[in-house]
């Protein structure tokens, strides 16, 4: 496992091209644009204001970044450097901009969720949709259709467009007292809508607009947190507030099974491995200020996951029942990509990460860190997990075991956030001001 | 007194048998007996008052004594044997016939009263037993009273605090009804509300919009370099019906390929469940037939059990077939082979699992079997090894022996010597400790030893004293002596003992030989001779008897003493004998 090293960034703005080419970071008024096998600098752009959004379109050949406090939305392109184009929202403000999958057209939300204002840049025309539910819109996989939630007359509607022309394919109102979330399935044929946390509802409905099927668990309580399509679109999981995942198959509709995060470990089948810290010994002779400042790991504590015997008992924290949005419930999934594992996030279990394994349907392995866990990404084309929890070091599961590895920079490097290449080759760290690429070799898995 | 009399018509069973005879006791004159004539005394007189009787009857007074006891025996009810004869005088015949009438009636009375007595006593107990019982009873009457009265008040509190609780329930019941009527409410308000706001707001936001459309807002805009062409290639079509139609179709073809896919996947999973369905009904099959038949290779029933099989597997080519026909057609015929498949597979298992228990013992044997030879492998196995091990030391004796090297050698004569060295030292070191063991015990042993003889000692001693006693005793002289012999016992003690030693040493070396001579002394103090035949024995008759009487005495008391020497000696053989035991 190689490191490179340590660049600025600011924003948590690094994106790599969807192509996997380039990699641009924004800092500041600036956006670097690098070579990703190299990491020279490609290009170089200037702005007027901090950005605060960037995005590749989906060809890689432009550059959108927001910036929202003016209103102002600029995109640069790849291949003729002083090609540029502006867009103004003028002063009804800007909340929201983003790329259609074209890469042609892009569609900014104004604020208070009054209009979606889609541009082309292919023909410099502009057009609304009234009436969009705040930021909820979502675009089928292969880009050819948007679902778009919409609010008129206080009722919760559909519209399903095409969007080559922005045509309105399909317009209806959907079952639900407050809708939440929309999310196409990854074959682009279902889309599943769930209401808000106040009742558990989730709705499917097919790309004509037909209701397919509407899967309650349970009522009176606090409902749906999260939902994820497995990339085959075969199941649906869906997490909820009573700290339980539950699976949906695509043929009938019902519920397979579902996942418990109990705060006892008892699946004898289950591994639960256990980040320890241990802290180098260093004898009194060595703390000369030149060992200090020249190595920095005398800091930086060791760590590595040790297999906890069961029964293993998971700390909880007790959430505050006064509060809105308790942390409680299952607030992050993510399926692997082949389908074969289930990664799952329980609020009130900040320190655990849960595999399952949804061929044998169960528990595969636990694990905990030392500290909360801030965010967990798979590999896009291998069954592998890379986590982070906020302090200087990376740690990867897969199926055959855990490691964790301490960030090798200079100073102390916190990983705030991370995500994959999308060759699954290399890994991108971002702590609050800098980012770090890790290159994770095949073997390295052995 | 006499109220006593006047109602006592009949004897009272309430008097008692005390006052009875203190009435008896009362002495009552004849006169006065006379002056109360017209009285009936019924009274039976026990036999103690025969002083009243004599008192009764005087000599005067006969006739009139006849004539009260005369009306006394006919108010009885007795014969009416009138006690006055015609002489004037008591004939006795008729007397006597009275007095035992009298005394038949007085002892049947007598019963009576004992019976009676007795009766009483029961009724009298009984009564006293039942007051106990009613006392019991109405103690525990009052007890239960109380519990009643402590129950009763118990469940008025209960009821008292159902009532309460009761109230609290339905004011509790009146407080969720019209929170829950507040809620309702409420929400119905929010809900109105929100939506009221909701719709506020879109007004709000149709107002802004028309505002921003109507302001021409010029910051709106875009500015760029030139056009981009489409991602595809393509121009951009304008928007007619028939995009719109092409859009439909586009979806639809879409959701098509998508059931298509589904379907081909789904039929891809039915044909492989159904590839996997008649593995299993083919293993089924041959696990099932050809098992039966190797356990129970019975001729007779082979034949049978191959046209179980046959007939199984028509039925699975049947399945087979029908597998491939549609489902609904087939499903019955499916589910019903299957079943019949699991039926046979859960006997078979069951069989099986009774025949397993059969064959456990048989295992056993098997087991032994192979621990015997395994034990036999090991004993084998343990010979060689001695047998190597022997031929290691031999060879090492002989490498040792051979003439090799003299340096060698001396080193290892040396290592040798060095070696018997410490084994000797070794060994002495042993020897020592067992010695001073030895010593120690011998040691202890003569102590031992010492303190026996002493306690021999001690117990001859008792035991020659005990026996001289009884000796004495049995001498017939023994209270004539005693005197004598008590006096100089001491002396005499000490001279005699050199002589017994004498005479009892050499026994000791023939002892063999002379046991059935000293048989005799052994059994003398046994037998307890008689005076004569001891003084025989010991010689101790004098021949000259004849001699003068004067003379005997003083002889006697010289042969007393010799015999009194004699005598001890005797014993102390007879003990000499019995102490080396």
């Amino acid at each position: 496992m190689n490191f490179s090293e340590v660049f600025k960034q600011s924003n948590q703005l690094c994106k790599v091209s969807p192509d996997g080419k380039y990699l641009a970071t924004c800092v500041q008024y600036r956006l670097v644009v690098r070579d990703f096998n190299s990491l020279q600098i490609v290009h170089l752009y200037t702005f007027l204001d901090p950005v605060m959004h960037m995005e590749w379109s989906s060809d890689s050949l432009f550059i959108l970044c927001a910036m929202y406090k003016r209103g102002l939305v600029q995109v640069w392109s790849l291949e003729q450097p002083d090609w540029h184009c502006k867009i103004d929202e003028g002063s009804i403000g800007l909340v929201s901009s983003r790329w259609s999958p074209d890469g042609r057209h892009i569609l900014n939300t104004t604020e208070f969720s009054l209009r979606v204002t889609v541009w082309s840049l292919c023909t410099k025309s502009v057009s609304y949709i009234k009436y969009p539910k705040a930021c909820q819109k979502d675009f089928t996989a292969d880009g050819r259709y948007m679902a778009l939630a919409e609010r008129r007359e206080c009722k919760d509607y559909i519209s399903v467009f095409v969007c080559d022309d922005w045509h309105l394919l399909r317009h209806f109102e959907s079952e639900t007292q407050d809708l939440a979330g929309l999310e196409w399935s990854p074959n682009s044929c279902v889309l599943a809508v769930w209401d808000s946390c106040l009742e558990y509802k989730i709705l499917l409905y097919s790309l004509d607009g037909r209701l397919l099927s509407s899967y309650s668990a349970y009522e009176w309580s606090l409902g749906i947190k999260s939902v994820a399509w497995s990339p085959s679109s075969q199941f649906l999981a869906i997490g909820s507030y009573d700290e339980k995942v539950r699976i949906l198959n695509h043929i009938t509709w019902k519920k397979i099974t579902q996942f418990e995060h109990p705060a006892t470990i008892i699946n004898a089948k289950a591994v639960v491995f256990k980040e320890v810290e241990k802290r180098p010994v260093v004898g009194s002779e060595d703390l000369s200020i030149h060992q200090l400042t020249v190595d920095n790991s005398l800091f930086s504590t060791q760590s590595k996951y040790e297999i906890t015997q069961l029964p293993a008992q998971v700390p909880v924290i007790k959430p505050d029942p006064d509060r809105a949005n308790p942390k409680i419930g299952i607030s992050a999934l993510a399926f692997s990509a082949g389908n074969h594992y289930l990664a799952t996030k329980n609020d009130n279990m900040p320190q655990n990460l849960w595999v399952w394994d949804m061929q044998r349907l169960s528990l595969l392995a636990v694990l905990e860190q030392t500290a909360p866990v801030r965010c967990f990404v798979w590999d896009p084309h291998r069954p592998r997990l890379a986590l982070c929890t906020g302090n200087t070091k990376v740690y990867l599961w897969s199926p055959v075991g855990c490691v964790s590895v301490n960030v090798p920079v200079e100073g102390s490097f916190q990983v705030q956030s991370l995500f994959w290449h999308c060759s699954g080759s290399s890994l991108v760290l971002l702590s609050k001001e800098h980012i770090c690429l890790c290159y994770v070799d095949a073997e390295e898995e052995k | 007194m006499g109220d006593w009399w006047t109602p006592a018509m009949m004897p009272d069973p309430s008097l008692d048998n005390k006052e009875l005879s203190s009435i008896s006791g009362i002495s009552m004159s004849p006169s006065r007996q006379n002056s109360h004539h017209s009285l009936h005394s019924t009274m039976v007189l026990p036999k103690t008052s025969y002083s009243v009787i004599s008192a009764f009857c005087t000599e005067e007074n006969i006739s009139q004594c006849i004539a009260y006891i005369n009306q006394e025996v006919c108010s009885l009810g007795l014969t009416g044997v009138s006690l006055e004869s015609e002489s004037g005088g008591l004939s006795a015949v008729l007397v006597l016939n009275l007095l035992y009438e009298v005394l038949q009636l007085q002892r049947r009375a007598q019963r009576a009263l004992h019976e009676l007595e007795t009766q009483q006593l029961k009724n009298s107990s009984d009564l006293e037993h039942l007051q106990h019982s009613n006392c019991r009873l109405k103690d525990q009457l009052e007890h239960t009273r109380r519990e009643n009265s402590g129950l009763h008040e118990g469940e008025r509190q209960l009821q008292l605090k159902i009532k309460t609780l009761q109230n609290c329930l339905k004011s509790e019941k009146e407080e969720v009804q019209k929170l829950q009527s507040i809620i309702s409410s409420r929400a119905t308000q929010y809900n109105h509300d929100s939506k009221r706001k909701e719709r506020e707001c879109t007004k709000l936001k149709e107002r802004l919009n028309q505002l921003l459309m109507d302001k021409r807002d010029k910051k709106l805009s875009i500015e760029m370099s030139n056009y981009v062409g489409r991602s595809d290639g393509k121009r951009g079509l304008w928007k007619t019906s028939k995009m719109e139609a092409r859009h439909e179709g586009e979806m639809y073809r879409a959701l098509l390929s998508d059931y298509e896919t589904r379907q081909r996947s789904l039929v891809l999973e039915n044909s492989e469940l159904k590839k996997v369905l008649q593995h299993m009904k083919k293993d089924m099959i041959a696990i099932l037939s050809p098992k039966n038949v190797c356990v129970q290779p019975e001729p007779a029933d082979d034949s049978l059990e191959q046209a179980v099989s046959e007939g199984e597997e028509e039925a699975g080519d049947r399945s087979r077939e029908s597998l491939e026909q549609s489902c609904e057609q087939a499903r019955e015929q499916l589910t019903n082979s299957i079943r019949l498949q699991w039926r046979k597979l859960k006997s078979h298992m069951e069989r099986l699992d009774s025949q397993v228990s059969l064959e456990r013992e048989g295992d056993e044997v098997m087991s032994r079997k192979e621990h015997e030879d395994e034990m036999q492998r090991m004993r084998l196995e343990l010979q060689q090894c001695k047998e190597f091990i022997h031929m290691q030391q031999q060879l090492l004796q002989q490498q040792l022996s051979s003439p090799c090297d003299e340096e060698t050698a001396a080193l290892l004569n040396d290592c040798y010597t060095l070696e018997e060295k410490e084994r000797l030292k070794e060994e002495w070191r042993l020897f020592s400790e067992q010695k001073r063991n030895f010593e120690r015990e011998r040691k202890n042993f003569t102590e031992a030893a010492i303190r026996l003889g002493h306690e021999r000692k001690a117990f001859e001693e008792d035991r020659a004293v005990w026996l001289k006693t009884q000796f004495l005793n049995m001498t017939p002289f023994v209270d004539r002596k005693r005197p004598a012999l008590s006096e100089p016992h001491g002396a005499l003690a000490v001279s005699t003992e050199p002589e017994a030693k004498l005479q009892s040493t050499p026994p000791l070396v023939t002892k063999s030989q002379s046991y059935s001579v000293f048989s005799t002394p052994k059994a003398a103090p046994v037998k307890m001779p008689s005076t004569a035949d001891l003084y025989r024995t010991l010689h101790l008759i004098p021949e000259s008897r004849g001699h003068g009487k004067c003379a005997s005495g003083k002889m006697l008391t010289k042969s007393r003493l010799r015999n009194c020497s004699t005598d001890c000696s005797v014993i102390s053989l007879v003990r000499d004998e019995s102490s080396p035991v």
